[in-house]
């Protein structure tokens, strides 16, 4: 197996390259430039097509006329550039287009900061554009698995026909880590796009299209796309564990917040502190049955976020609120000390003794 | 017996949805009978916007894509650039293009991104019920100016070609208008022009089509050409502003 020590954002760009995308649109906007940046040269070098858009409103409608044709294709920003995308996402979503849009979170509500955030959990997970629709939302917390998550992105989007946002932050955009480069790059029998706009000769023409003035055809079409949401909560929940199996105390983190998160486990462990981590690796859908699964033990959860608490429901409704959910966040692009997160559990360890 | 005249094969059999007199479904047969002429020239995609001619994709018997608002230039730079020997075009009204599309239509020119804009410009927001457009001419009523269009308060009418044609980006820009017979085949003249730019890949081309809106206008369908000849050819002259020969404001 092959080792490269890869920037985050680099590690994205190059993944897209190895799953085959061939298309490129994006505006810069920090901290995710680097992203864009390295794709101005290497898609060339592979043939391929990159445009420095006037606008994210452009790159995801840009975005939208690639889908149409049925290649692979893929978008980046950082949280107020997707605030402008979230148009384009519910038209993709509409009109059951795959696309790869990836998220490397800074500070909000606003311009906000440059520093690394996870407030924008609920624009990818609840919507973030009109309509019911939903959007599959891969969290990384690693330069590997920024890399295994761009691969895994394309798979699910083409598999669903749905647009697939992978979740990262201005942390881990910016770091650099080993990443093992795995033989295996994705589907090998990736689906056929017998719908894909392609100039019609020697069959019935496409459509690529979310209009259905009708509303008895509209609910047709939102029941549709509900039965394929039911589908990917059922297949497609994942998630990693870190010393579940007799914790009483279970911490629950995604993203940078769960690197953080599991150092403050380890130091808890050392102290005698029974301390499990379960960190989402689906956002949508949220791994439900693994957390439940986790939680059989304990008498309390701790969810650390860098944000004000915004992920702090769905584990809730993921334990059926029958244990009590604390939380700890930091905000504003600041990033919790493993310290900080073990004064947490030693307090609520205290009110449990 | 010799047919003389029929239905473009790009066209569907569906009945337009347009209003008694107005001129999309004149410029949608012009557009049909061009593809229809490219014939070897290969496969077309096209796109359609928000307004009117949001239904596009159900009259144009072709592969189609229905975009958000404005955004038609850019959902067909992704098109293009993913099918480079496709034949593509937008069709786009003067809310869509020259209001909350300007951004697009203007960068996808500056690229000279190697499509065709049929850009129908009826000096109103017909879908809607009449407010006024970025190209609604001064002392214009509408809906969302009853009093006419007043330039102090909502500015003035915004001249796309001449605004286009300052920049190097786009290969063929021209005005023309379908208030008569003979107006209606130069206009299908500079389509066709238009597709060939697009054909031998020369860049961008755009034509913009004067159009009429009876219902919007208050005005009956006859009424209504002579008001877009007497009202509209002063304020938005018609010609070439752009060939890539480089003879501009050539006859059609």
């Amino acid at each position: 197996m092959k080792t490269r020590l890869m920037k985050g954002n680099e590690a994205v760009g190059e993944a897209a390259v190895s799953a085959g995308c061939r298309h490129y649109y994006g505006y810069p906007i920090t901290p995710q430039n680097e992203i864009p940046e390295y794709l101005s040269y290497r898609m060339p070098e592979v043939g391929g097509v990159f445009i420095q858009s006037e606008s994210e409103i452009a790159a995801i409608n840009m975005v939208y006329g690639t889908s149409s044709t049925g290649a692979r294709v893929m978008t980046s920003s950082s949280s107020p550039g997707i605030s402008l995308k979230a148009e384009g996402i519910s038209y993709l979503a509409g009109s059951e287009l795959p696309a790869v849009i990836v998220n490397m979170m800074r500070g909000g509500p606003g311009l906000g900061g440059i520093q690394p955030a996870q407030g924008d959990y609920f624009q990818a997970v609840k919507g973030g554009g009109h309509g019911d629709y939903r959007v599959i939302v891969l969290a990384a917390a690693s330069v590997q698995e920024l890399y295994t998550f761009t691969l895994l992105a394309f798979d699910l989007a083409d598999r669903y026909r749905n647009p697939v946002m992978l979740l990262g932050d201005g942390l881990l955009g910016q770091m650099m880590e080993e990443v093992e480069i795995p033989q295996d790059l994705g589907d090998d029998n990736p689906p056929g796009k017998p719908w894909a706009v392609t100039g019609c000769r020697g069959r019935g023409r496409n459509i690529i299209n979310s209009l259905y003035l009708d509303p008895h055809k509209l609910e047709a079409h939102n029941r549709k796309l509900q039965e394929k949401y039911k589908g990917i909560m059922e297949r497609e929940q994942r998630f990693q564990e870190h010393h579940t199996e007799d914790c009483e105390l279970l911490l629950v983190a995604y993203g940078t917040a769960a690197r953080v998160s599991r150092g403050a486990v380890d130091e808890a462990r050392a102290l005698g502190i029974k301390a499990g981590l379960f960190r989402p690796q689906t956002l949508w859908p949220f791994p439900n049955r693994g957390l439940k699964e986790a939680a059989r033990r304990a008498r309390a959860l701790l969810v650390v976020e860098m944000s004000s608490g915004q992920m702090v429901e769905d584990v809730n409704l993921g334990v059926q609120c029958r244990l009590p959910v604390h939380f700890y966040g930091r905000m504003g692009g600041i990033v919790p000390s493993a310290g900080e997160v073990l004064e947490e559990i030693k307090r609520i360890e205290g009110g449990l003794a | 017996m010799k047919v003389i005249a029929k239905r473009p094969e790009s066209l569907t059999q569906q009945a337009f949805h347009y209003c008694p007199g107005c001129t999309h479904g004149i410029i949608h047969r012009l557009v049909a009978e061009v593809i229809d002429e490219l014939g070897e020239g290969g496969p077309a995609v096209g796109i359609a916007p928000v307004g009117c001619s949001v239904l596009a994709y159900e009259y144009f018997n072709l592969d189609m894509i229905q975009a958000s608002h404005g955004r038609a230039p850019a959902v067909a730079t992704g098109v293009k650039r993913a099918l480079p020997d496709c034949i593509v075009f937008t069709y786009q009204g003067d809310g869509d293009l020259a209001a909350i599309g300007l951004s697009e239509i203007v960068h996808a020119a500056l690229r000279g991104e190697n499509f065709t804009v049929i850009f129908v410009n009826n000096a109103i927001y017909g879908m809607t019920g009449g407010q006024i457009a970025p190209t609604t001419l001064p002392g214009q009523k509408t809906t969302t100016s009853p009093l006419g269009r007043d330039t102090v308060l909502s500015g003035n009418p915004i001249k796309v070609c001449e605004l286009l044609a300052t920049q190097e980006g786009p290969a063929y820009l021209s005005r023309v208008s379908v208030h008569s017979p003979a107006q209606v085949r130069r206009a299908r003249k500079a389509i066709q022009k238009a597709f060939e730019v697009q054909r031998k890949k020369q860049g961008f081309s755009l034509v913009e089509i004067l159009s009429t809106c009876p219902t919007n206008w208050g005005l009956d369908p006859l009424k209504s050409l002579e008001w877009l000849e007497k009202e509209m050819l002063p304020r938005y002259p018609l010609g070439e502003f752009r060939t890539p020969g480089g003879e501009e404001n050539g006859s059609l």
